[in-house]
């Protein structure tokens, strides 16, 4: 993996500007912690806290499904890997307001930091660029960040950022964990928003 | 295939579908749902989604939810095998995904692999929460698909459409 001088931590707010302008799906454990620093667990924002490998999926189709409004999956290395298959999907129906953020540590985090693949040999930028996502990029250091910005705010979509961080803790944010309220929380949000 | 050779019975489940507000169609390719998907390509507010794996699909569904949205998964019965993990999503989350499944493994089925994963399809779905209609015969598929809409619409409850190979007929190898 490329070296990297990124926390995590201070990540999210520096490519998203505008978080309340965006809808948000993250996967779970730090992807879902940091997610939910950035829109203090917004009703723009839902999160997993199980379902590992999810988010991608859940992201393109909220963004297929609301076309006006930007979409941002927030996730990580390990649950890419586990639903890869997903990039193909979204490169060959090409939703045009999706963009997936998956921040590589190249741990397995939430479980004790067992070594991932993306710490030896697997390229993920390779991997979605092989997929057909047209719009990709991987960053490592914080002078980046605001090329990253730009990339997720003016790429053509769909885009694939991936975010080399260092093996350091995710925010510490406590998040509502109830899977059924926080749908109708982003149902409410979202369908009062545009009635 | 020895009954539905031209997959007819599709046209009024797509358009009860369609009424109903379904716009994503993901799938897998099956021959029990392949004229769904053909009818999905061809209408202005559908939109077909080919997954890799019918998990996909589950999550994509939800997601369409999440915005107000309706999605139906179409898939052959070994996809439901796929599935399990994701939908923890339907039943922790309260996410009412509806779902069309062409069976193989039961009624007449001729090829010994089929068998596990087919005979397992309604226990998977049952433990996990979801909601099965089955259509059996011709006269089953409109009631079953009515059911499974309001189970979904009204009743907030994920819902699978069971097209048997009662109905479809067994493939003959």
């Amino acid at each position: 993996m490329t070296e990297t001088t990124l926390d995590r931590r201070d990540l999210l707010t520096h490519l998203f500007a505008d978080p309340d302008g965006h809808l948000f799906i993250s996967g779970l454990a730090g992807a879902a912690r940091d997610a939910a620093a950035l829109t203090g667990d917004g009703d723009n924002l839902f999160t997993m806290a199980g379902t590992m490998g999810a988010a991608v999926s859940m992201g393109l189709g909220v963004a297929l499904s609301a076309p006006e409004k930007p979409v941002a999956v927030i996730t990580g290395d390990g649950e890419v890997l586990m639903n890869i298959g997903s990039l193909a999907t979204v490169a060959t129906i090409a939703p045009s307001n999706l963009s997936i953020v998956c921040i590589n540590n190249g741990r397995h985090g939430e479980t004790g930091g067992q070594a991932g693949h993306t710490s030896g040999l697997a390229d993920l930028e390779m991997i979605a660029r092989g997929m057909g996502i047209a719009s990709t990029m991987t960053i490592s250091n914080p002078d980046q960040l605001a090329e990253a910005a730009a990339f997720l705010a003016d790429a053509p979509s769909p885009r694939f950022l991936v975010v080399s961080v260092t093996d350091g803790p995710p925010t510490t944010y406590k998040r509502n964990m109830d899977p059924a309220a926080c749908r109708l929380r982003f149902r409410d949000a979202y369908l009062g928003a545009t009635q | 295939m020895t009954k539905q050779e031209n997959n007819d019975w599709s046209v009024p489940i797509f358009n009860k579908m369609i009424d109903a507000g379904v716009t994503l169609f993901p799938y897998i390719p099956d021959a029990g749902v392949s004229r769904i998907i053909e009818l999905a390509e061809a209408h202005n507010e559908a939109r077909a989604v080919l997954l890799t794996t019918e998990e996909e699909g589950v999550a994509i569904c939800a997601g369409a939810d999440l915005v107000g949205k309706r999605g139906v998964l179409c898939m052959q019965s070994s996809g439901v095998g796929n599935c399990p993990n994701f939908l923890s999503l339907v039943n922790g989350g309260r996410f009412p995904i509806l779902m069309i499944i062409s069976m193989r493994g039961d009624y007449g089925e001729q090829n010994p692999w089929q068998y596990p994963m087919g005979q397992a399809v309604e226990p998977i779905l049952k433990t996990m929460g979801v909601l099965i209609f089955r259509v059996d015969s011709e006269d089953d598929l409109d009631t079953a698909t009515t059911a499974a809409l309001k189970a979904s619409a009204k009743g907030g409850q994920a819902a699978a459409i069971i097209l048997t190979q009662k109905f479809l007929g067994a493939k003959a190898f």
